[in-house]
């Protein structure tokens, strides 16, 4: 019984870290959000079971909080603001598709190696979970690094928050302040970013963050 | 209100955070820009005021909030320099408002933020729990953000968007390693609220799993360290502080950095409490050092009056980085006393750079010349600083580095050889600008400064004072959190 409660949670878990590959391959931008709320999704169902087999029930709010918010709202509101621009063509990358792949491979490899070894006393559910975790959140790391487009580097930074979580519910016991103020610092973080996104849009009729470096004070 | 009032004198260390809570909600509500700025000055006087009972009398340590050696000596210097930013802020505001750059909508906005700002960083030093301190950095760096975007101008949001992706990567960064150390914790001390205590895990700090906190340590420092402002994850700092309103430069400058720094500080101590953990010392030692030279050579590219002070600031963050990265009593003492002359100093350059910014009508150093024959007082002033700054006798700045660097040579003698140099080419870079800056024909406007120079001349007489005669209870008090720091 036990090992079935172990091997799905790390399914969940493993699956999370899939859909972030997924993200790194989408070239449209409702492509991306669609997969941004299926990574959600996913990490919502990974919350849960952590707050079954763990019995704690504060947990479940955490999935709630990343269902409606993260699979629904945001994908609903940056799907509206996407339409509004008229940007849902293709995505601009900085490097293509394959070396991204690779370097994403490369990136999970080092989150194994340098996790597994690290928490070798540590039980075997956090373990795995905390691996699979931070290969979350290097995989958003890079993909703001890799993408252009400002909705892009939104979607990579809140799919390197939901790593974030993962991590959080794997540590078991872990106090509820931080998961909330999680939960609720991506809120304020999409509130700040729409504010950001129209006044872009405003003053330089392009959401690509690549206009944007051509202001750079040395230049003037 | 009496009542309140003496709940207030009682607890200090409640007060430091209800006071600019509690003006927040009162400056966002308050119309008229002129009430609003004196308010602002008067709720960071109450703060200081707070902070300074605290020096007196300190609570003991809840599971939430403590006060100790450390985080006192930051409390106070941030409240203090909060204070006289806030009057500082109060004169540059009303020129702002004349040449229609803000709106009193605006202004309301910026003051609420500007207390918003106070109370994070207060709960940030004194948060006891590791978790409760990543919230209350978060959310500085979430109110710096929307200050710095304030102007809405193509720099203004540029530099806000960059602030806010690198800021948010690095505050992730950071928890990330915050879960690590309570993963670390937990089999020791137990699940739930305990082991995210400061306290109780400096205690048990030899009994954690080192492996982990190993782990946590480069998260955290590459995470706060974003923060700090470490070369080669600065990028965002230059840009904030030159676009936002130069209060807010101050602040950054002055206060911001350091609470980034304390969180860095309190993890150090963890790790180095842990005898089988990797040492936290050369990881510091080394992005100081990285910081301090790549900032010195930088300073001489800059066309930009508040940039070039901002990259000053990744410099001296770097200085100071490095020397507690080398820890021991002398060392620390000496990074602890340059910590609160660079936010003095600092602080007081941006307070003139504001004024000089806004007589000139631009922050364009090839646009403004003779500044010491236009505006003798407001030009000596920002030679002042600026002498200060690049670390000449008898300044308080000479004094600390004259400290790290002969401790350092005392103990690593190559590491001081490249110490010396990164300090020789920043102050030249610093001289040879300001040369220009304030020597010769003068350009531009020369309107008359409508300003009050007192923050900027109180916090050059402390920082001379300091470079004169340090006053020995001041001394102990250092030396005693130097020990405190190992």
């Amino acid at each position: 019984m036990e090992r079935n409660f172990l091997d799905i949670a790390h399914m969940l878990a493993g699956g999370l870290v899939l859909t972030s590959f997924m993200l790194l391959y989408q070239d449209r931008m409702y492509g991306l959000l669609n997969v941004f709320a299926l990574h959600a999704v996913v990490l919502s169902a990974s919350v849960a079971w952590q707050a079954y087999i763990q019995g704690a029930p504060h947990l479940y709010v955490t999935a709630a909080i990343a269902l409606v918010l993260k699979a629904i709202v945001i994908p609903v509101a940056l799907h509206r603001v996407v339409a509004r621009l008229g940007i849902h063509r293709t995505i601009e990358t900085v490097v293509g598709i394959g070396p991204t792949m690779l370097a994403g491979m490369g990136l999970v490899a080092l989150s194994m190696v340098v996790m597994l070894k690290a928490t070798a006393t540590a039980d075997p559910l956090a373990r795995e979970d905390l691996a699979f975790a931070l290969s979350v959140v290097l995989l958003g790391l890079m993909m703001m690094v890799t993408r252009r487009n400002a909705v892009s580097q939104v979607v990579g930074f809140m799919s390197m928050e939901n790593g974030l979580i993962l991590a959080a519910t794997g540590a078991k016991g872990m106090p509820l302040v931080v998961e909330i103020s999680v939960a609720f610092s991506v809120l304020v973080a999409f509130v700040v970013i729409g504010v950001f996104l129209f006044r872009i849009r405003e003053r330089f009729d392009s959401v690509d963050s690549q206009t944007l470096d051509d202001f750079r004070g040395e230049r003037r | 209100m009496s009542t309140l009032l003496a709940n207030f004198s009682l607890e200090p260390l409640t007060a430091i955070l209800l006071i600019p809570a509690g003006s927040a909600v009162l400056l966002a509500l308050l119309p008229g820009y002129w009430l609003a700025a004196r308010c602002n000055v008067l709720a960071t006087l109450l703060t200081l005021a707070a902070a300074l009972l605290l020096l007196v009398e300190r609570p003991q340590a809840g599971t939430y909030l403590f006060v100790d050696d450390l985080n006192v000596v930051f409390i106070v210097l941030s409240a203090f320099v909060g204070f006289t930013t806030s009057v500082f802020s109060a004169s540059y505001i009303g020129h702002e408002v004349a040449i229609n750059r803000l709106t009193p909508r605006h202004l309301r906005f910026y003051h609420a933020m500007y207390q918003v700002l106070m109370f994070a960083m207060n709960l940030g030093l004194t948060a006891n729990n590791i978790g409760l301190m990543w919230v209350a950095v978060e959310l500085a760096t979430l109110t710096t953000v929307l200050m710095v975007g304030i102007y809405r101008t193509h720099e203004a949001l540029e530099a806000a968007w960059k602030y806010f992706i690198l800021g948010s990567v690095g505050i992730a960064l950071a928890l990330f390693g915050t879960i690590l150390v309570y993963m670390a914790a937990r089999p020791v001390i137990g699940e739930g609220h305990d082991a995210m205590v400061w306290t109780a895990l400096i205690e048990k700090a030899e009994s954690l799993s080192p492996e982990l906190l190993n782990v946590a340590f480069v998260f955290l420092m590459l995470g706060y360290g974003t923060k700090v402002g470490l070369a080669p994850l600065h990028a965002w700092l230059p840009d904030a502080h030159a676009e936002g309103p130069t209060p807010i430069s101050a602040v950054l400058s002055g206060l911001l950095l350091n609470v980034a720094l304390y969180a860095l500080l309190r993890f150090k101590m963890l790790i180095a409490a842990n005898p089988h953990a990797v040492a936290p010392g050369p990881l510091m030692v080394t992005l100081g050092l990285v910081s301090l030279v790549f900032a010195g050579f930088m300073l001489y590219r800059r066309r930009d009056i508040k940039r070039m002070f901002a990259y000053s600031s990744i410099e001296h963050m770097g200085i100071i980085t490095f020397a507690f990265g080398m820890g021991g009593p002398l060392a620390n003492f000496a990074g602890l006393l340059h910590m609160t002359m660079h936010s003095l100093t600092k602080s007081a350059i941006f307070f003139a750079v504001g004024h000089v910014a806004q007589v000139k009508g631009t922050q364009r150093m090839s646009e403004i010349r003779g500044l010491t024959e236009s505006h003798p007082v407001l030009g000596w002033g920002l030679v002042a600083g600026v002498v200060a700054i690049a670390g000449f006798p008898p300044l308080g700045i000479f004094m600390s580095e004259f400290l790290i660097v002969s401790s350092t040579f005392a103990r690593e003698p190559l590491l001081a050889v490249v110490l010396v140099f990164g300090l020789l080419v920043a102050s030249g870079a610093l001289m040879l600008r300001v040369h220009e800056i304030a020597f010769g024909a003068a350009t531009g406007g020369t309107a008359e400064v409508e300003a009050s120079y007192v923050p900027l001349f109180s916090h050059l007489a402390l920082v001379l004072a300091a470079g004169i005669f340090l006053p020995a209870p001041l001394v102990a008090w250092f030396q005693t959190v130097a020990r405190l720091l190992g």
